[in-house]
């Protein structure tokens, strides 16, 4: 058991349940990358709270070790709002597929990001509905065949890095589990942030999606820090937000330099300090004073 | 009808200032020691439709709006023509006369009181609203009270802006001393008393009732009948160190809601029907998580938008089947305004000895309505019980000696040790899906039915011991009773009444109202109501939601019911009425209508002001092709 003085090692973070995942699933290194994350930035695992909705990447705070919330389809991210403004000082990490976060989620993420609460949300996106066997999901291609789309996907693939920047959300990333490294230090600098950070990752679903396989993410990502690609300038952010095809960038596609306020410095109902920490009882005075009010 | 009542009626279209009128007029006389419960009939517009305002004052603290009026002020000719014929005999109508004249004669008794406002008041010409105030001041002078009560209220109203008080304070004595030259005082005198009251609607008591029991987060969704426990919170949120949040949908609020109660905050979001059913999957995830939350579901008239600002007790079916699957519950509907204030508290202490939802079913009569309080029975400190909780870990930050800590424990009581997040050495994950006593998943686990029942056992067994902390409904009156009507919740106020007057006319009845529905005090209710001689639910719904939960708890099927689902609520009368009409025709079931012409809408809009324009466009419509 790690003490608050001991650093802290990969095996602090990993659950006794092992991951049960289909061998080879791109949630692994989402996984991985984590661990690593968390060991290197020195919070206890009590003083991280891992909430996730319903999915295959979903399964993932049973396998770390920290505390952990399996909350229902779609809501992890209000879920994880009201625990972070209960205890702002806990580290709140969210993590989902593309069909929880970007489907049936999709309002509570946008809402999330425009109110800027401090929590860093990590999608495995793999295009797919992966725990429901292989159906169209936000983020799959248009055209793309699935059981449900047998004869392709009519609809317009959802673009979540451009919807982020346009929600406000001041930390955009895209990483690919084929690049654990590479994601480690995404994971590392959203925690980090001082405000909703986004990590959006290509983690591949090898059972229900033959399309996009690590081979094909392989083919066409390229890592934006290997450019002249400026993080803070918006519009650059925009342009890289939208490039999709051939190519498709990875890394950190924006950072406001800048920030706003995250919402739990903001809120007045805590300015005292963390809300779980506050005496619950209200004083006679106070009260007389509210009742007052009314005559 | 008490003898020291006084019932004022206000009438207008919404924008004619109905409500400010009212509220004025309310804490004037409660501040010279008069009682007042108030009740709104209004519509969902901002502007137009018919606004109708009850006001029951009295130095005896009335539980309803009663089921008559005494004193009209009629704001447009619409509610001078509604309402002109409701006024009984002693009773006065007051209007603004270079605007409204009576369309018939007023019944036999009941004096005019035209104002001539704009000789009253030079303000009139630029703020037509100040025909109220000189009304409002005319009224009070007929009631027999004095200028005071109202003199204070304008000056703290207006504390900010010295020349409206003074336009106000003009306006106001110039109706009042024009009443007490010209017309005749009500028949029904108010005497004032020393008595202190706080005059608050059923939202503000719910709202800081749970403030007091040490609610620390609160988010919700605007809706009627109950964003007033919003608007409530997020005033005073800042000074109360409360979290107050609005956010996108009621998905997010019960979500948000019990994300804060899982971290150990006392955690409240409060919504109508509809929002209800956004919230119910999460509900049951607080049930699975055996998180504490109280939801206060504060009923409308449904069903699906329904009829948003009428109100219904219509939604008992949906409390009890909000989510899927078995998990306990708790259900209470406060029976008052004055019970919203103490319900959050014994909500949260339930909820947190118990760790589950706890569903408050209020509704938009009580809610909405003003009612006063005496202040000293708001003036209390709560006893609050937080359960088996966990905010510290003994001994450091290292796991306890020994054994594991198993956040489902199986224990005898189903209640499991709570350990928040944050407390070092209690790491586990709380799922949604079915899980073991220390939290891991056991719901992919190839039919393990063994655990499955421990655990699904383990959460039902909570309940076992609930009633212990609720009192048991008690009878008002005899057990031989001719009559036992039975409510729940907020019928409280009018059934005593009506109890009062059946015994007073001969009819001897007795009383049960039923606070805790969820769970169900089977013993106690059956050995009320077996020996009842005839049994009449009374409740404000269609279906008989309460009189099938009866049967289904203690197999009594009532003799007679009383419903009333037409979005007013009850009247003294009107269960008075019903009463006599089932013992004389041995009918089993009265459906209550307000029947009175008032009530009712003879055109498309509800309101004669803008009927011939109406008229006009329906018979155009109906001309078009599309409707032929």
């Amino acid at each position: 058991m790690a003490t608050a003085t001991a650093v802290l090692e990969l095996k602090d973070f990993k659950a006794d349940v092992p991951a049960d995942w289909c061998p080879g699933c791109g949630d692994f290194g989402v996984l991985n990358g984590l661990f690593h994350a968390c060991a290197e930035l020195g919070r206890q695992p009590h003083e991280i709270l891992v909430v996730s909705g319903i999915g295959c990447s979903s399964n993932l705070p049973g396998f770390f070790r920290s505390y952990g919330v399996h909350s229902l389809h779609g809501r992890a991210l209000p879920f994880a709002t009201g625990a972070k403004l209960a205890n702002h000082g806990m580290t709140v990490i969210v993590t989902g597929g593309d069909g929880d976060g970007y489907g049936i989620g999709l309002n509570h993420f946008i809402q999330a990001m425009r109110r800027n609460i401090d929590i860093t949300y990590i999608v495995m996106d793999n295009e797919t509905y992966g725990l429901t066997t292989g159906q169209v999901s936000p983020t799959s291609e248009t055209g793309m065949v699935t059981k449900t789309t047998p004869h392709g996907n009519l609809e317009q693939m959802l673009n979540p890095m451009a919807l982020a920047l346009a929600s406000g959300c001041g930390y955009v990333a895209r990483g690919f589990s084929g690049q654990p490294k590479h994601l480690l230090k995404l994971y590392t600098e959203a925690i980090q942030y001082p405000g909703f950070a986004l990590v959006d990752v290509f983690s591949p679903c090898v059972t229900f999606n033959k399309h996009n396989t690590y081979e094909w993410f392989r083919k066409r990502v390229y890592r934006l820090e290997d450019t002249p690609h400026d993080p803070t300038d918006f519009h650059a952010a925009m342009d890289a937000a939208l490039t999709w095809g051939e190519k498709i960038p990875i890394g950190l596609i924006y950072r406001n330099g800048n920030p706003r306020s995250s919402l739990h410095l903001q809120d007045p109902g805590l300015q005292a300090g963390v809300l779980v920490h506050q005496p619950v009882a209200v004083g006679r005075e106070q009260r007389q004073k509210l009742v007052a009010e009314f005559m | 009808m008490n003898e020291s009542d006084v019932v004022v009626g206000i009438g207008g279209a919404a924008g004619d200032g109905v409500a400010s009128a009212g509220n004025t007029l309310a804490l004037s006389v409660a501040r010279q020691g008069q009682a007042v419960y108030a009740y709104n009939a209004y519509q969902s517009v901002i502007r137009g439709g018919h606004s109708w305002l009850r006001l029951r004052i009295s130095a005896r603290k009335p539980l309803n709006h009663g089921d008559q009026v005494d004193a009209l002020i009629a704001l447009n000719q619409d509610t001078l023509d509604r309402h002109l014929q409701e006024l009984v005999a002693g009773g006065v109508a007051l209007y603004n006369s270079t605007k409204l004249q009576p369309s018939y004669e007023p019944p036999k008794g009941v004096q005019l009181c035209p104002l001539p406002v704009p000789d009253l008041t030079p303000a009139y010409k630029d703020l037509p609203v100040m025909q109220n105030t000189v009304a409002v001041g005319a009224v009070i002078g007929l009631m027999g009270l004095d200028f005071r009560g109202l003199e204070s209220v304008l000056e703290s109203t207006f504390a900010k802006k010295p020349h409206v008080v003074k336009v106000n304070m003009e306006a106001a004595k110039a109706g009042f001393d024009y009443a007490a030259a010209h017309f005749t005082p009500l028949l029904r005198q108010l005497q004032p008393t020393s008595q202190k009251w706080a005059m608050v609607t059923g939202n503000e008591l719910m709202a800081m009732g749970a403030a007091f029991a040490g609610c620390k987060f609160y988010c919700a969704y605007p809706m009627s009948p109950a964003t007033h426990i919003l608007e409530w919170f997020a005033g005073h949120g800042k000074e109360l160190g409360v979290c107050v949040r609005q956010v996108e949908d009621e998905i997010s609020v019960m979500n948000m809601t019990i994300g804060a109660g899982h971290m150990g905050a006392r955690s409240m979001c409060a919504t109508s029907g509809g929002g209800l059913a956004l919230m119910t999957e999460a509900i049951g995830l607080a049930g699975m998580l055996e998180t504490p939350v109280v939801v206060v579901n504060v009923m409308r008239a449904g069903p699906s938008t329904g009829v948003p600002t009428k109100t219904e007790q219509g939604d008992l079916n949906q409390a009890f089947g909000a989510s899927q699957g078995d998990f306990p519950r708790i259900i209470i509907a406060p029976l008052s305004m004055t019970d919203c204030f103490t319900a959050p508290a014994l909500a949260f202490n339930v909820a947190d000895r118990y760790q589950c939802p706890v569903i408050l079913l209020a509704d938009l009569l009580m809610c909405e309505g003003n009612e006063t309080v005496d202040p000293a029975l708001l003036d209390v400190e709560f006893q609050i019980d937080r359960g088996q909780l966990i905010t510290t870990a003994p001994g450091g930050s290292g796991a306890a000696a020994g054994e594991p800590y198993l956040r489902y424990k199986d224990t005898e009581s189903g209640i499991s040790p709570r350990a928040v997040p944050g407390v070092p050495g209690h790491l586990h994950v709380a799922a949604s899906d079915e899980h073991d006593e220390d939290g891991v998943l056991i719901s992919d686990v190839y039919t393990d039915t063994v655990r499955r029942k421990k655990m699904a056992d383990k959460r039902s067994r909570k309940m076992a011991t609930v009633l212990e902390h609720l009192p048991a409904p008690t009878l008002e009156g005899s057990l031989d009773a001719e009559v036992t009507l039975v409510g729940w919740g907020s019928t409280w106020g009018v059934l005593v009444e009506a109890v009062e007057q059946l015994n007073r006319e001969g009819i001897s009845t007795s009383h049960l109202q039923i606070k805790f529905l969820v769970p169900f005090h089977v013993t106690e209710v059956s050995a009320i109501l077996g020996k009842s001689r005839r049994v009449i639910v009374v409740e404000n719904n269609q279906s008989g939601q309460f009189a099938r939960h009866l049967r289904a708890e203690t197999g009594i099927s009532a003799h007679g019911h009383i419903r009333k689902y037409d979005g007013e609520p009850f009247e003294p009368k009107h269960i008075v009425g019903a009463v006599k009409e089932l013992l004389a025709n041995g009918t089993e079931l009265i459906e209550v209508l307000s029947t009175e012409r008032g009530w009712q809408t003879e055109h498309p809009t509800g309101t004669s002001g803008d009927w011939a324009g109406r008229r006009v466009a329906a018979a155009a419509v109906g001309a078009s092709p599309l409707t032929t």
